[in-house]
């Protein structure tokens, strides 16, 4: 760890130096365990024991309360996110969704749950009985892992790594590794055919995903997440996505990208009902089946809430100084909106095949991608900080891009004449 | 050295396909449309051979029928295509109509009345299937919510089928001589006045709607992709398979039995019969998976217009059943072809002068599609079968019969 620490050392010394953004002292936002000791535990207490009161000792229990609220709190995402999906594919299709369970249904997913925990948990009798009892904890585990380092608002994250996106990055790989080891181990042609490819689309949109991740970190020089958040600070014009042209061109490969690795339509393959069954997870049931449901929507989240934080502004908001659309309430807010947006795309686009899938990623993500990290590097030589005039030129890049790509798919649509076979 | 080195390329060279995977798709599939069991060689996710299984659904319509009076064999029709049992029905009663009409002492003529709610019938249940098959294609593709809205707008004309046979998917409506009076609508009363309003109300909801579809799914980028190329039927080959319908217009061949070989009261009315062309901004080709899905987008136009045509004229007075003393045609044999959802819908009925056929044999333009598959399937992909199966529009329950 210490190694990593020495390697980027050098780039959080860099960004604290005075420039368009103040400075973030570290050390003062990993300290509100403590304060919270000093300021809201001591005062509370009885003034026999508050005298002495081990400050460092509530500091680790506090921490390690805060933890176990966390773990509590974000596996129970998973379960308003299925409801909301069903919610939402109700509404896109003229339907109400579930109603029974609860008020307009809202106890529904809690309900399937408590089903899926009493069906029968058949394991394949042919099949590799090991791996195919671990797979879902693998998948289940490295899904959740990327929660800790996630700021979801000010104080309010796990660890505040200095490698935080890294981490992510490393930890949502190993997810195909779960995958893989489900379709073989489940001895069947399907969950083989699904979790091969689901091997082939997450390790190809793995590249597109961390090269746009490499121009947020070229710009902000860290792998931070609490310092990638922090350089936004100054209202919705230093989101990272406005900073420059490539930037937001890399969200959208970033998100895109994101939309194949937790294998949603138009990008669920490894999974496509019509296709292949069910695809890797067709053999499991019961909970173990539940696992990777949750692991799914546990992704979605996971993803989303990285686009944000790397693109969006974070917990930051979207004008200096005051609280619109930040602290955690608009992290969230802005998190949902993207995960709507997966839900919007997965109820009204119909699938990519294999091939196609493999084509979009090597011939057109991976190197515009490229070309992005590239224009990142230059636009960095040339405004060598963030100021009111890069800012005001990218925007003014960014507008005129949208209308010209607005005004030629325009043009292009009306040539396009409405298709009708000949009548006779 | 070189020598077994020689020798160890040529065993390579000569087990091309060692690592072939066989595959059984079905016949409990979500997307073989019923139980249709395809058996793929896949060569990773490549398709080197579909060997398509059939006879799951088979229920010895043919032998069953020998032992029935012809208005029995009615209801048999509807379990071959059950999604539009209106034309399979017809079909039938076509037949033994014609093969009736043989004997000229028991001449007997099929109420103007009644021709005209065949027609009327068969033209939404001819909607009604292409409906479904545009959903459940739209869904084989990966687009699940096309599916819903194709059966919300189905669901509305299986309540206008209800209200006059009382059935939902097995109608057993269209009788030989005429169409069931279970339900009956005195000609100019209320009822049938409300009955007419009724489907006027949903044609001017679903013409637009069929536009929308379009726009939906049909102009999808993502799903021209997956379509257009695919599976390209040149108009020789689907000649040579005996494909009908959709999927012979879909491959350009301009042949609709409704307006070449003119039945009932077709030539009474005005419609385009849709062939496929080109379409290069598309990317789409004559006889692509795309061209047959379009066909039926576009025949459904075709079928509001004969409906509106029929709305229009009025349901003419009269009776809706000829008087038939008994269904008992003269000996003799008749092949009669019709035009339904799916193609060319074709009755043998083999008659020794009894109440019951000698022999009765369905030619299904299903199976005929079908057997299509293994040729178009070849080299393709996995999702490609899925798209081909979707596209050609079978079901099982006319294949097997």
């Amino acid at each position: 760890m210490s190694d990593f620490r020495a390697m980027f050392t050098g780039f959080t010394d860099f960004n604290a130096s005075e420039g368009f953004f103040p400075n973030i002292n570290l050390q003062e936002k990993l300290n509100w365990a403590e304060e919270f000791v000093q300021n809201v535990l001591i005062p509370r207490l009885p003034e026999a024991v508050a005298a002495h009161f081990p400050v460092e000792l509530g500091t680790v229990l506090v921490m390690f309360a805060f933890a176990g609220i966390f773990v509590a709190v974000v596996p129970l995402l998973p379960l308003v996110l299925v409801l909301a999906e069903r919610k939402v594919a109700a509404r896109f299709q003229n339907r109400t969704g579930p109603m029974r369970v609860g008020p307009w249904g809202t106890l529904q997913t809690l309900a399937d749950g408590i089903k899926l925990i009493f069906k029968e948990d058949f394991i394949p009798p042919q099949g590799d009985r090991f791996l195919f009892l671990l797979a879902p904890y693998v998948i289940f585990a490295c899904s959740f892992a990327v929660f800790a380092a996630i700021p979801f608002g000010q104080n309010i994250l796990v660890s505040d790594f200095n490698i935080g996106i890294f981490y992510i990055m490393a930890i949502s790989s190993v997810i195909v590794m779960g995958v893989i080891m489900a379709g073989w181990s489940s001895n069947s042609k399907w969950s083989l055919l699904g979790s091969l490819r689901s091997a082939a689309q997450i390790v190809s949109y793995e590249i597109p995903l961390g090269l746009s991740i490499l121009t947020v970190v070229m710009l902000v020089e860290s792998l931070s997440m609490t310092e990638i958040v922090a350089s936004q600070s100054n209202g919705i014009f230093s989101w990272l996505i406005f900073r420059t042209p490539f930037t937001f061109i890399a969200f959208f490969i970033f998100f895109i990208s994101a939309i194949a690795e937790v294998n949603r339509t138009p990008f669920d393959l490894p999974e496509a009902e019509s296709e292949i069954v069910a695809g890797f997870h067709t053999e499991y049931s019961g909970m173990r089946f539940a696992l990777f449901f949750i692991a799914e929507y546990a992704n979605m989240f996971a993803v989303s809430a990285i686009a944000v934080t790397l693109f969006l502004g974070g917990w930051e908001g979207a004008l200096p100084g005051y609280d619109i659309l930040g602290g955690f309430p608009g992290f969230v807010i802005k998190t949902l909106a993207l995960v709507f947006l997966m839900m919007w795309l997965r109820w009204t686009l119909p699938r990519l095949r294999v091939d196609q899938l493999m084509n979009l990623c090597w011939k057109y993500f991976i190197p515009i991608a490229f070309f992005n990290i590239l224009g990142t590097g230059i636009w960095g030589l040339i405004f060598e900080e963030d100021s009111v005039w890069s800012i005001g030129i990218s925007c003014a890049i960014i507008y005129i891009g949208l209308i010209s790509a607005y005004m030629i798919a325009g043009r292009v649509m009306a040539q396009k004449p409405e298709p009708q076979p000949n009548s006779v | 050295m070189e020598n077994t080195q020689q020798t160890e390329s040529k065993i390579i060279e000569l087990k091309p396909f060692a690592d072939e995977m066989v595959v059984n798709m079905g016949p409990q599939h979500p997307s073989t449309h019923g139980v249709l069991r395809l058996e793929l060689r896949l060569d990773g996710e490549v398709v080197r051979e579909a060997i398509p299984h059939i006879g799951y659904l088979h229920r010895c319509f043919e032998k069953h029928s020998e032992n029935l009076s012809y208005p029995q064999i009615i209801p048999f029709t509807d379990r071959m295509d059950y999604v539009a049992a209106m034309n399979q029905n017809w079909g039938f009663c076509l037949a033994v109509e014609k093969l009736m009409a043989a004997d000229e002492s028991k001449e007997f003529e099929v109420p103007e009345r009644a021709e005209y709610l065949r027609v009327l019938i068969c033209e939404l249940n001819r909607i009604a299937s292409h409906l479904l098959s545009f959903g459940t294609y739209g869904m084989d593709i990966g687009a699940f919510t096309p599916f819903l809205y194709a059966f919300r707008d189905r669901e509305r004309l299986l309540l206008l089928f209800e209200k006059v046979c009382g059935a939902r998917l097995t109608y057993n409506y269209v009788r030989i001589g005429g169409v069931s009076e279970i339900i009956p609508i005195e000609p100019g009363s209320i009822a049938e006045q409300n009955y007419l309003d009724e489907i006027e109300a949903f044609l001017d909801y679903f013409e637009p709607m069929i536009d929308e579809y379009n726009e939906l799914l049909t102009k999808n980028s993502i799903f021209t992709e997956r379509t257009t190329g695919v599976a390209v039927m040149s108009a020789e080959m689907a000649l040579s398979y005996g494909a009908t319908g959709p999927n012979l217009r879909g491959s350009g061949v301009d042949w609709d039995l409704r307006r070449d070989e003119p039945y009932s009261i077709y030539d009474r009315f005005e419609f385009d019969v849709p062939v496929a062309a080109d379409v290069p901004e598309l990317g789409a080709v004559v006889g692509d998976c795309w061209s047959r899905y379009k066909i039926r987008m576009d025949e459904m136009k075709q079928s509001v217009r004969i409906v509106r045509q029929i709305l229009a004229e009025g349901l003419p007075d009269g009776p809706v059943m000829a008087d038939l003393k008994a269904v008992r045609p003269p000996q003799g044999e008749i092949y009669f072809r019709s035009e339904a959802p799916r193609g060319e819908l074709g009755f043998y009925i083999v008659s020794d002068g009894t109440p019951k056929p000698v022999r009765v044999k369905g030619r299904s333009p299903c199976f005929s599609a079908l057997s299509a598959l293994q040729e178009l399937s070849h080299g393709l992909m996995v999702a490609d079968i899925i798209a081909i199966i979707g596209s050609i529009d079978i079901v099982m329950g006319e294949v097997d019969r």
